[in-house]
């Protein structure tokens, strides 16, 4: 997903770079607005593990893969702002793995980065709402939303190439195929979020942003206590 | 509120995971272009790319260079981009953090 130099033409990449240095002065004064000390690790740690399955490549059909984009995992794990932010900040590095263009790092800074998460976490949200309020439903909420996110991204990019596409092409044929092989793709990328979500709220689910309104840590305190035989 | 050593080991469990992905599971990811390049492939847009920038880099397309050895090339790159993606973000959220305290109106309690 990680577009190219030399894809999309420099006026539409430079305005992409423009906006997406926007959001991220936005998003650091979003996350700012909420971030505690301890969460500053926990969103370290889901940027380095955002990277690191984003080399994990699988199979989709004849000779084509798919990689996680990781956005929605991250906004479910840290925040939507923070979220985009790890993505950001997983595209800067990777900048010197010579994988995503320099000159289109704004471009997949809003592709893979903002849409996905802010997009992503839109629809978790939603789907939240009218799913019961219980853990299985976070894991089946995460699973959809970073499925869906990845045919966000995909738009995204077909936005920007017929835009700003360095050579004119049928654009519903491009636009077809992009659909077609992200939604193949999705499919990875929510049963990796939804595994990975899963595996977070079994051993700590008071870490997991996007489930804090389940978490009920303070309920058994009292009871051990009691039970210690301190009365 | 669980306590901070518990928040400790999950942090190190977790990052012990990335570390354990890039280096024993990378090497056998898919090798074939992802979805993306297979589309600029089939549709007639791959040639339009133009050389990268840090082509020279000593990590370019997740090798080290210097370490021929396929696999740990792409294992130990990985470990690198790992730590270093953490070093990264660790910096930008601490300084999100730090940001708020420096921020009088947020002191003063208002949504900034």
């Amino acid at each position: 997903m990680h577009i190219p130099d030399g894809f999309i033409n420099a006026g539409t990449s430079a305005g992409a770079a423009v906006i997406a240095a926007g959001g991220v002065a936005v998003a650091v004064k979003k996350t700012s607005n909420y971030m505690e000390d301890m969460q500053v690790p926990l969103a370290g740690l889901t940027a380095a593990f955002v990277f690191a399955v984003q080399m994990l490549n699988f199979p989709v059909a004849a000779g084509t893969s798919g990689h996680l984009l990781g956005g929605a995992l991250a906004a479910i794990l840290v925040g939507p702002w923070a979220g985009a932010l790890c993505v950001a900040v997983v595209l800067i590095v990777q900048a010197f793995f010579a994988d995503g263009g320099i000159t289109a790092i704004g471009l997949n800074i809003l592709d893979m980065g903002f849409v996905t998460a802010l997009g992503g976490y839109a629809l978790f949200a939603g789907l939240r709402k009218v799913l019961p309020k219980e853990r299985s439903s976070v894991v089946i909420a995460s699973g959809i939303a970073a499925g869906v996110s990845v045919v966000l991204s995909a738009l995204a990019f077909f936005l920007h190439f017929a835009i700003g596409g360095n050579v004119a092409l049928p654009l519903g044929s491009v636009f077809a195929a992009m659909v077609g092989v992200h939604a193949l793709i999705g499919v990875g990328e929510g049963v990796i979020t939804a595994a990975t979500i899963g595996l977070v709220l079994s051993v700590r689910p008071d870490l997991v942003y996007g489930a804090r309104d389940l978490a009920t840590p303070l309920e058994l305190k009292p009871q051990v206590r009691t039970a210690g035989g301190l009365s | 509120m669980r306590n901070a050593s518990s928040t400790r080991l999950f942090l190190f469990a977790g990052l012990l995971l990335a570390v354990a992905l890039v280096l024993f599971v990378s090497p056998f990811a898919n090798p074939n272009p992802d979805g993306f390049n297979r589309v600029a492939i089939d549709e007639g847009f791959a040639e339009t790319e133009t050389d990268h920038g840090l082509n020279e880099s000593p990590l370019a397309d997740y090798a080290v260079s210097g370490v021929d050895h396929e696999g740990l090339s792409k294992g130990l790159s990985g470990v690198i981009g790992v730590l270093a993606t953490l070093a990264l973000g660790l910096a930008l959220f601490a300084f999100a953090r730090k940001r708020r305290e420096s921020d009088p109106a947020h002191a003063r309690g208002e949504e900034a």
